[in-house]
């Protein structure tokens, strides 16, 4: 490529690039240590916005939740999406069918899932709230997980499991004393990635948690006060919310090299 | 192990698919076909209506709007993301994992914060205005907030750093032998590019095209903030029929279509693909 790339002008279009990507953030991260809080002037650094967050009882309950839902999905979704991994992996007949429904809820748009999510809970008469964003969650975590896991898989040695079931271990105790061990990094990078899936989700928690005030999550109360317009509290909010996704998959991206779906 | 069946190690997965995946998604399938009751309920008569009535004027024109943009956004992070990816591939190969990390770095934060940012710069009081006045322009800009422009602006923006991965691993495998044969056949720089380069990254362009055209399509969250209340893409139509129309056989219609177009898009861009590797063996 670089035969034929003009230096400079490369330059100028990763300058251009980077501007873009990452202007917009950060003057959000900016404006959240403004002291007055108004976006077209710097009155002096200050934290308080973080304060104000923290005394703001809808966002520290919202909080709660998108804790309580992360935490719980992604426990289900790394259980269910690492033995999913394994078992189609030890399997050495692909099935077609079986791929496209692992697949699925990678690509499937948010919005479709969401609405078959509500009519499916309300034919079924279940009162919605937590819970039924946590039996949501699990669908696409689990997913990202089984595929996380699944690429480790492919380079797993597995005639360590062939000589730990000659040498007479049950398969349970092959994939807890052998298969678990090996890849337990690769969980915990997939486990890593579902947490920061689940706490971001906002379309499928929007329609599944039914109209209660004490089940909405962080992303729905965001999406609430966003509508309202700008304020210096969203913007610290906005930062926290960064960070942590940020933090949570440079981690799951260190564990796990190459792993992570669509790199 | 092929006596071994694993199949009880996929059936918690599977069965949660199934229960919480795969029915849901009939029941959407079966819902399109029937009749909407009188008080927003559903009542169970097979009817065509629903899907007659997504082709009606009215909601092909939101149709056609909602196609118009997830398009211009998809072409417009094409090309940023097509030179991204081709400027990335041209630095020495040790940054180049760096620099592809902090291009896909901004995607892992959330959709609505990063929505949201673009709201900080582009409303009345945002940045963009007070660096228009800071440069002594005192006249009334014109709205950038609430516009079309806003929400193509808000999708490329969340969808670019997707388009920089796609086209750049085809770039990365480029042998660069390749490009310069062509050069010292004679052809120019520019020549070389069009003939030879972009014909042979064209699965990552497709690639990204689609995605970003498929996730925009549908998308509700970006019209409903960045085009303000009245903007309405085929997402904020289903959002409607279920949140506020209850017109819920409508909305399943509409989804249909959505995933109709998204599966038809994704089969051209395999098919696609597919054809573009067999090319490439049968040449070599």
């Amino acid at each position: 490529m670089a035969s034929l790339a003009n230096p400079r002008l490369m330059l100028v279009i990763l300058a251009a690039v980077f501007a873009f990507l990452y202007v917009p953030i950060s003057v959000l991260v900016a404006l959240s240590f403004n002291e007055g809080g108004l976006p077209t002037a710097w009155t002096g650094f200050s934290t308080k916005w973080y304060g104000e967050l923290l005394r703001n009882g809808d966002i520290m309950s919202a909080a709660f939740n998108t804790l309580v839902v992360a935490l719980v999905s992604t426990a289900l979704a790394t259980l269910f999406g690492s033995l999913l991994a394994v078992g189609v992996e030890i399997r050495r007949r692909k099935g077609r069918f079986l791929e496209t429904i692992i697949f699925a809820p990678m690509i499937i748009p948010d919005i479709v899932l969401a609405i078959a999510l509500l009519s499916f809970f309300s034919l079924l008469n279940v009162t919605m709230g937590l819970h039924t964003v946590i039996l949501s969650h699990v669908v696409f975590n689990l997913a990202f997980v089984c595929s996380v896991v699944r690429a480790r898989l492919k380079t797993f040695d597995w005639s360590i499991v062939e000589a730990s079931t000659d040498l007479g271990a049950s398969m349970p105790v092959t994939l807890f004393r052998i298969v678990l061990p090996v890849m337990l990094p690769a969980i915990i990078a997939g486990a890593l990635l579902a947490f920061t899936l689940s706490v971001d989700e906002f379309i499928i928690a929007f329609f599944t948690a039914g109209a209660g005030r004490d089940s909405i999550t962080l992303p729905m109360q965001i999406f609430a006060m966003i509508r309202f317009g700008v304020t210096p509290e969203i913007n610290a909010l906005a930062t926290i919310v960064m960070a942590v996704s940020v933090v949570a998959l440079t981690l799951s991206q260190r564990l796990n090299r190459g792993g992570l779906p669509g790199q | 192990m092929q006596d071994r069946k694993p199949l009880y190690l996929m059936t918690p997965a599977l069965a949660w698919l199934t229960a919480f995946m795969v029915i849901p998604c009939l029941l959407i399938l079966a819902l399109a076909f029937f009749r909407r009751g009188l008080y927003g309920g559903i009542e169970y008569t097979f009817t065509l209506e629903n899907l007659a009535l997504v082709f009606d004027p009215l909601y092909a024109g939101i149709f056609l709007k909602s196609a118009w943009i997830a398009g211009l956004a998809a072409l417009i992070a094409v090309i940023i993301g097509y030179a991204a990816a081709f400027a990335i591939a041209a630095a020495p190969s040790r940054q180049q994992p760096i620099l592809l990390f902090f291009a896909v770095l901004p995607f892992w934060s959330n959709y609505l914060v990063r929505t949201y940012a673009w709201i900080v710069l582009l409303n009345r009081e945002g940045l963009i205005t007070g660096l228009a006045r800071w440069l002594g322009y005192d006249a009334e800009l014109p709205r950038l907030l609430y516009t079309e422009g806003a929400v193509v602006v808000g999708l490329v923006y969340n969808y670019l750093p997707f388009v920089i991965l796609a086209c750049y691993a085809p770039l990365s495998r480029l042998n660069p032998e390749i490009a310069e044969a062509s050069r010292d056949l004679g052809a120019s720089g520019w020549t070389t590019f069009r003939r030879v380069v972009l014909p042979m990254t064209a699965p990552g362009i497709a690639t990204g095209f689609v995605f970003v055209f498929v996730l925009s399509i549908g998308n509700f969250v970006t019209p409903a903030l960045l085009g303000g209340g009245q903007f309405q893409m085929i997402g904020n139509l289903v959002y409607a029929q279920f949140l506020t129309a209850n017109d819920w056989p409508f909305g399943a219609a509409l989804s249909m279509i959505l995933i109709a177009i998204m599966m038809g898009l994704l089969t051209l861009q395999t098919f696609a693909t597919e054809r573009a590797s067999g090319a490439k063996r049968e040449g070599s």
